[in-house]
């Protein structure tokens, strides 16, 4: 297929992928905000969630400090400010524009699904949004990226295109999930001191939530919610959908099956078996021992490399 | 003044047969179900993304075209008459640019004037001794098509760049199919849909390589081009690439895409992109949309566009004066299809007729199209004509002008109702190798305006589904409902 074609699936996947983590840092934030300074509900909540959304250097751009972050600023400049350029507004533009480009590649359910989002998104005002408005609204963005990934899997080939799309998920979901525990791993470190304190219960779970995990961790841990074992499912379990292991075991079949169809394998394959290996060869302990920080940020710049990687060997 | 030829109710009101089952129908249909019917398809337009450009309008980066839901119809005999003209009109647009750009008989023989080759601005000297396959220019063409009265078509314009268009007669038949299928269960309808067959099949027969299967692929301008829904429609219905400029690189003058799996030769381009902007090292220096190196890769016979390079020779306003002539020339027969009587402004007794007569008259620019840039004498005021005459005097060159006819009408639902609306027709001809295609049928456009002449969708025009009819279609039984 053409690179520029591959491209824009590429980014077309991660666009709507993006808007929905955002949606999900968004209903959480919220969550916490509600909630008394004594069980975990901070002041600087907002300013967090610019961090996990990689956005605070924009934010800063247009409203100063990041000390500045209030509930109503940082909500509708993630939400629906056309100046914020990942803003979920924008990434549904992204998004549309780079399906626009490739209908070709595409099924006409995705692009349905995408171009009826964006024709919904119209409908919602550019002032900041009353409470109710944003509960809707953020359920609309995650119905958006349900529909676009339930299209993609019941309608597309599985070719190319189809591995593209996915590979673009991945590397998105990989991202974000890295990013949310970036910015709460200190949360997550152990110290004996305040574990079991209502404090702790909150941050975690709202990590859990962040990534649709809180049921999950009941069930794959049939345990309380401890820190470690969060980090454990959201690093390590490849059964969750949202943790690294998973992201990068969907991301070397995605590669291998592309390799598989054009009778080369490349670069980005060897990067990304490399970096699936080190996911399911270590333990939680591992992780902590190292330093989980540490082991996050390599994290994040690995998968930004993967990124470069792909385009390198297709995109361009 | 004539009475206005309607093609539902003729001059004098009668139904005409062709309509009949139609009329009846929009007489039991209640008004609520048009309308419900009318925004359904507006919706599954905007829904669908078929959407367009206008130039030059803030804000309105994608807008509808307005569809009407009532189909226009024609009959079998009729459009047989039409095909026929088509095909020899199109003949002789091939055989005139051949001659331009190689023996230029035509000149010799006086029957087109000198400077109307070599001073045309969509004249390319690059073409000059180019044999390109078959010898092959307008391998799509659009022909606009009016109507004065039941026995009458004329030839409004010829169209032998890069016509649109088609995509509008592809869907506007599948949304009717979807709106109406009780309709469509009493008549018989000429189905459209074959057209991406045909055009494939056609851009296949043009390949300059024989033996392998040919590597067809058509290139665009991009998504902010005002036809860009399309281009992709095309490329999806044929299944071809659709590529811009960028996906295309040239090396030893034959033209690669870039693919995920690297360079993959291309054999035959469908561009619906300007000659200007092809190919910046052979013309327009600043063009980003083209691809360095195109033109001698097709000069060296290495790839195939259609349309071919220079065409836009033989699709002025003022070569269309001579089309009859040029007809006569090459093929040795009288033009089945006539021209609109034609004042070319060039020519000083046919000026001094047409400054007398401005307020009778439609004047247009020779290069001019999609509307712009044109005087209708009856719906202007003084002031307007004044200052058109002015543009006249300064550069009659540049136009031509035409009596104002009685375009004839078709019954499209507006906010007052059904009523009469005037409508061109746009059929598109292939020429393949192996032979011509055309889709029975083709694009009506509609002025929704009362009165207005100006179907073009950059002047707020609309479109209609086109049917072809059996003749002997008629039911002498209404159905039951």
């Amino acid at each position: 297929m053409l690179s520029r074609t591959a491209d824009n699936i590429y980014w077309l996947a991660r666009y709507v992928e993006r808007a929905d983590c955002l949606a999900r840092i968004l209903d959480v934030a919220q969550r916490l905000s509600y909630l008394p300074v004594t069980y975990g509900g901070s002041t600087n909540e907002w300013s967090s969630v610019l961090l996990t959304a990689g956005c605070a250097d924009a934010f800063i751009e247009k409203h100063g400090p990041i000390e500045n972050a209030t509930e109503e600023n940082v909500v509708s400049f993630l939400a629906l400010d056309p100046e914020n350029p990942t803003s979920i507004r924008n990434c549904f533009e992204v998004a549309r524009t780079n399906a626009r480009s490739v209908r070709t590649a595409l099924t006409s359910e995705m692009w349905d699904a995408i171009n009826a989002s964006w024709i919904e998104l119209r409908g919602f005002p550019d002032r900041a949004l009353t409470r109710e408005e944003l509960t809707r609204f953020l359920a609309f963005v995650k119905e958006t990226s349900l529909r676009f990934d339930g299209a993609m899997h019941r309608t597309m080939l599985r070719n190319d295109a189809f591995w593209f799309a996915r590979t673009g998920v991945h590397v998105e979901r990989a991202d974000n999930t890295a990013r949310i525990l970036d910015v709460k791993y200190h949360v997550l470190l152990p110290d004996e001191e305040k574990v079991g304190g209502p404090l702790d219960y909150f941050q975690w779970s709202s990590i859990l939530r962040s990534v649709s995990a809180l049921t999950a961790f009941h069930w794959v841990y049939r345990d309380s919610v401890k820190p470690w074992l969060v980090a454990d499912l959201l690093i390590l379990n490849r059964a969750m959908p949202r943790s690294l292991a998973s992201c990068y075991e969907n991301l070397t079949n995605a590669l291998d099956d592309i390799a598989d169809l054009y009778g080369r394998q490349g670069p980005s394959q060897r990067l990304a078996r490399s970096i699936r290996a080190r996911l399911t060869n270590q333990t939680i302990d591992d992780v902590f021992h190292t330093g989980l920080h540490e082991f996050i940020t390599d994290f994040i710049s690995d998968n930004n490399k993967l990124g470069a990687e792909i385009t390198d060997q297709y995109l361009i | 003044m004539r009475r206005i030829f309607d093609e539902m109710s003729g001059e004098d009101g009668d139904i005409r047969p062709a309509y009949e089952t139609l009329s009846a129908w929009l007489d039991k249909v209640p008004r609520e179900v048009l309308d419900q019917r009318r925004k359904e398809a507006e919706f599954i337009f905007r829904r669908i993304g078929i959407t367009f450009a206008v130039y030059g309008e803030q804000n309105s980066q994608e807008r509808l075209i307005p569809f009407d839901i009532v189909p226009r119809i024609i009959t079998n005999t009729e459009w047989a008459g039409l095909a026929k003209g088509l095909e020899q009109r199109v003949k002789a647009l091939n055989l005139y640019i051949k001659d331009v750009y190689s023996k230029r008989d035509v000149l010799r023989a006086g029957i087109v004037p000198e400077d109307l080759v070599y001073k045309n601005p969509a004249f390319r000297p690059e073409m000059n001794g180019q044999r390109v396959p078959h010898d092959l220019y307008v391998h799509i063409a659009g022909i606009d098509i009016v109507r004065t009265d039941p026995d009458t078509f004329y030839v409004l314009e010829d169209n032998a760049r890069t016509p649109s268009g088609v995509s509008y007669m592809l869907e506007n038949r599948e949304i009717m199919l979807r709106l109406f299928p009780e309709l469509f269960s009493m008549h018989k309808v000429a189905p459209v849909d074959k057209y991406a067959d045909d055009l494939l099949a056609t851009l296949k027969s043009l390949s300059p390589r024989g033996g392998s299967e040919p590597n067809v692929a058509i290139l665009t301008p991009g998504i902010y081009n005002s036809a860009y829904y399309e281009h992709s429609f095309l490329a999806d219905k044929l299944g071809v690439d659709l590529v811009e400029g960028r996906d295309l690189f040239v090396k030893d003058n034959v033209v690669y895409m870039r693919t995920t799996e690297g360079p993959k030769r291309v054999d035959v381009i469908y561009r619906r992109l300007d000659d200007d902007f092809l190919d910046p090292l052979a013309f327009r220096p600043d063009s980003v949309l083209g691809v360095p190196g195109l033109m001698s890769a097709y000069q060296a016979g290495n790839v195939t566009l259609t349309n071919a390079v220079g065409t836009g020779v033989a699709d002025d306003k003022a070569v269309y004066s001579y089309m009859p002539d040029i007809i006569r020339f090459y093929l040795g027969e009288e033009p089945i299809l006539p021209n609109v009587p034609t004042w070319r402004c060039r020519e000083p007794e046919h000026l001094k007729y047409v400054l007398d007569h401005l307020e009778e008259l439609v004047v247009k620019e020779v290069h001019g199209s999609g509307g712009y840039g044109m005087l209708v004498g009856p719906k202007s005021d003084k002031a307007q004509i004044e200052v058109f005459r002015a543009k006249l005097k300064h550069d009659p060159d540049n136009f031509i002008a035409q009596p104002t006819l009685a375009l004839s009408t078709c019954p499209t639902l507006v906010d007052e109702g059904v009523a009469p609306r005037h409508v061109d027709l746009r059929p598109f001809i292939l020429s393949g190798s192996d032979r011509v295609r055309i889709v029975p049928g083709g694009l009506t456009r509609v002025a929704m305006k009362e009165g207005s002449l100006v179907v073009n969708s950059s002047q707020g025009g609309g479109t209609k589904d086109t049917w072809v009819l059996d003749a002997c279609a008629r039911r002498a039984r209404a159905p039951q409902t």
